[in-house]
């Protein structure tokens, strides 16, 4: 078992031996190190990162930089890493034997890719914003106020703006949230409440939902809802539906989730109180875990507001304000920051930066508040129970 | 349980203690209207997918009665003029290279991330790093593409140049064309990173089930930490991470947005991935279903059906060997 330390490290014989007195209340001072060695590992670590210095600088003869936000060769990046593995490697395994090197060059290999994970997320944030936030910025509220029919490509920033998109995504999420939360609500009870061959069906199908593809839900509305309408079929109400459909399985699994956390005793306690079933989840399950079923709505919200795929052949996009979401084209952010990046001129990419900030602060801000909410624990919030005034006076 | 006895005997009225009570604990006639309606409910999911499936098997029907077997076994897809060919071995191929591409960059990055949230970061710090990589999850694909195509695409030519010169001893890394970017390959990348977080979330749900004390066991009989990894929780966390590949290659197939932003498509089967073209079943149909003639918007929908029962089938699998994954909100 390659888990075993060849040499076991000499454990203290004294104290292993079963004393004779009861076990001391008094914890030892620091609990035993049993990886051998006294060099610290950040010395480790330090030295090879010097070394790791020094070798760029005598082959490039330029200290080693990187700055996040601009362009940076990757090819670098990747020779240091190594270069260090090898170093810290090589300094480990001659002062500590082998088997402790492995074991810290594979916790550095861990850290450092799962750090790697986070990588690409922070430059895509700090990109919107080091690029978004200008758009936004200038001239304050015009961006988002005005709509892109009179931009042309050479236009100044102040004449663009997302106002159309913003409208057009209010609505269509608006609109699909309408319909989405109270059959996933629903659903998500029948689920955790009934465990018939018909629940069992239904949380197979939900589960393989998860993965619809978003194109596949544009696809279908186009087949069922545009196609047989002509050229008039586009609207925003055709997008609420295909994002309805990409928001039902997230919504249902999440709620479902959340409902299961309710204890059976709380249940039982209602039935056994002469409650019928209906009035045991509709008042005492729904709304103990009322928090956790407002994050699942607010997860589903915060998927559907920067799916574009769904919405490119229902919503179709436009350059100008429609404020009725069941008659023509309409816009939406996600879809129109990708097509301005399409259009591929200077300025509408920049616009389309200022679109993708404007994004990101929605999903942020979205998330942060599902988060907050969903860390709140059931049952923590009394229920309250409403007494008639003229039966019980409370002292 | 109803126990009915003749003659019923109400509660409340005189007892004749030979009788037994009707006891009646069933649902009362509220209950079942409440039952109905979750059935309802339920019922409409079971409709939408149905309904999509029927559409898309009903509209795929003129595409498949025109070029007939030509469809999986040639791959020139060209929708516009008299004689539209819709062969989609092309995007069917670059379809599944993204995606396998994308599970290979992401497979490591998110066992490790696992690992380090479940076995190496301080206990405070793990509830932030999972909510960063929730994040990751709801961040727009848009975003994603933006990322892909305006800062990876550049910062990445080298590291393409580099493997096109010195690893072309594997055949798909050679690039006859030196032409670089808007390839297979940076789809496969920004891919690959938008399925880190549920292989991630999947693979560390499963790996803290592992038990507790036979790690601890590894680590009292002298074992590394390494040696815990390597021998107790990721045997016992193997079946659960294939799962999370699995699901990750459902979403990797599914990927439209950001392989429409990177790569130039060309429909063909491309065997150089470090170069523009190849092709891709979402970001084809995206690409032309607006803009093609009837006919060709059914073989789009062909298209869409084969990637659409594909996906399902992976999911399914997925599910089965996953379990139930834990929807973790906190």
């Amino acid at each position: 078992m390659s888990a075993v330390v060849q040499s076991p490290p000499t454990v203290d014989a004294m104290a292993l031996r079963p004393s004779a007195s009861p076990p001391s209340e008094e914890r030892p001072a620091s609990r035993a190190r049993f990886a051998p060695g006294a060099v610290p590992e950040f010395l480790g670590c330090l030295a090879a990162a010097v070394a790791l210095m020094v070798v760029v600088f005598i082959l490039t003869g330029t200290p080693v930089t990187w700055n996040i936000s601009s362009e940076t060769d990757l090819g670098l990046l990747v020779c240091c890493l190594l270069t260090f593995l090898a170093f810290y490697g090589v300094l480990t395994s001659r002062l500590h034997g082998t088997l402790v090197a492995k074991d810290r060059l594979a916790t550095t290999c861990i850290w450092t890719l799962g750090l790697v994970a986070l990588l690409p997320l922070i430059q895509i944030l700090l990109k919107v914003v080091v690029e978004g936030l200008p758009v936004v910025a200038a001239h304050f509220p015009a961006f988002l106020i005005h709509d892109m029919a009179t931009a042309g490509p050479s236009a100044p920033v102040w004449t663009g703006g997302m106002g159309n998109a913003i409208v057009g995504s209010a609505e269509q999420v608006g609109l699909a949230t309408i319909y989405t939360v109270p059959i996933s609500m629903l659903t998500a009870t029948y689920l955790s409440e009934s465990s018939s061959a018909f629940s069992r069906l239904v949380r197979t199908i939900v589960d393989c939902m998860m993965g619809t593809p978003s194109i596949i839900a544009g696809l279908f509305v186009f087949l069922f809802w545009v196609k047989p309408r002509g050229t008039t079929g586009y609207s925003g109400f055709a997008a609420s539906i295909a994002l309805g459909i990409l928001m039902l399985p997230v919504m249902i699994r999440t709620a479902e989730e959340v409902i299961r956390v309710v204890p059976g005793s709380l249940r039982e306690a209602a039935l056994a109180l002469g409650s019928p079933r209906w009035k045991v989840s509709l008042r005492i399950v729904l709304p103990t875990v009322r928090s956790g079923l407002l994050t699942a709505a607010i997860l589903g919200v915060a998927l559907a507001v920067g799916e574009t795929a769904p919405t490119l052949f229902t919503a179709h996009g436009s350059q100008e304000y429609n404020f009725n979401p069941f008659h023509g084209v309409q816009a939406n952010l996600p879809l129109q920051a990708f097509q301005l990046i399409f259009l591929a001129s200077k300025n509408y990419v920049r616009d389309a930066w200022g679109g993708a900030f404007i994004l990101v602060f929605l999903v942020l801000t979205l998330f942060v508040i599902a988060r907050i909410l969903g860390s709140s624990r059931p049952g923590r919030r009394p229920i309250r129970i409403r007494r008639r005034r003229k039966e019980v006076s409370v002292p | 349980m109803t126990v009915t006895v003749q003659p019923p005997v109400r509660a409340g009225t005189e007892l004749d203690t030979d009788v037994p009570l009707v006891l009646n604990p069933g649902r009362t006639r509220a209950d079942r209207v409440f039952f109905a309606a979750l059935m309802v409910a339920s019922g409409i999911v079971l409709l939408a997918i149905g309904a999509i499936l029927t559409f898309l098997i009903i509209y795929s029907v003129p595409a498949v009665h025109y070029a007939g077997a030509s469809i999986i076994t040639s791959q020139h897809f060209a929708a516009l003029g008299n004689k539209p060919k819709f062969g989609l071995v092309g995007v069917l191929v670059g379809t599944v290279m993204i995606a396998v591409l994308a599970v290979c960059v992401a497979l490591p990055v998110s066992i490790a991330a696992a690992l380090m949230i479940n076995e190496y970061a301080p206990r405070r710090a793990r509830r932030l790093l999972t909510a960063v990589i929730d994040l990751l999850a709801v961040l727009p694909s848009l975003l994603y593409g933006i990322w892909g195509l305006e800062v990876l695409n550049s910062e990445a030519y080298n590291v393409t140049v580099w493997l096109s010169h010195h690893a072309d001893f594997i055949p798909l890394f050679r690039e006859p064309d030196a032409t670089y970017g808007h390839s297979i390959f940076l789809c496969g990348i920004v891919v690959g990173i938008m399925i880190i977080p549920i292989v991630t979330s999947v693979s560390r749900e499963v790996m803290s089930q592992a038990p507790r004390d036979a790690c601890e066991a590894a680590l009292a009989l002298g074992g590394t930490k390494w040696g815990m990894v390597t021998d107790v929780i990721l045997p016992f966390a193997r079946n659960g991470i294939l799962g999370g590949v699995l699901l990750g290659l459902g979403r990797a197939l599914g990927e439209t947005v950001a392989v429409l932003l990177i790569l130039s498509q060309t429909n063909l089967v491309h065997s150089h991935i470090l170069g523009p073209g190849g092709g891709d079943i979402p970001a084809l149909i995206a690409n032309l279903f607006t803009t093609v003639p009837q006919l060709g918007k059914s073989a789009l929908t062909v298209a869409g059906l084969v990637l659409f029962a594909t996906i399902l089938v992976i999911n399914f699998v997925a599910r089965r060997i996953v379990g139930r994954p834990q929807v973790r909100i906190t």
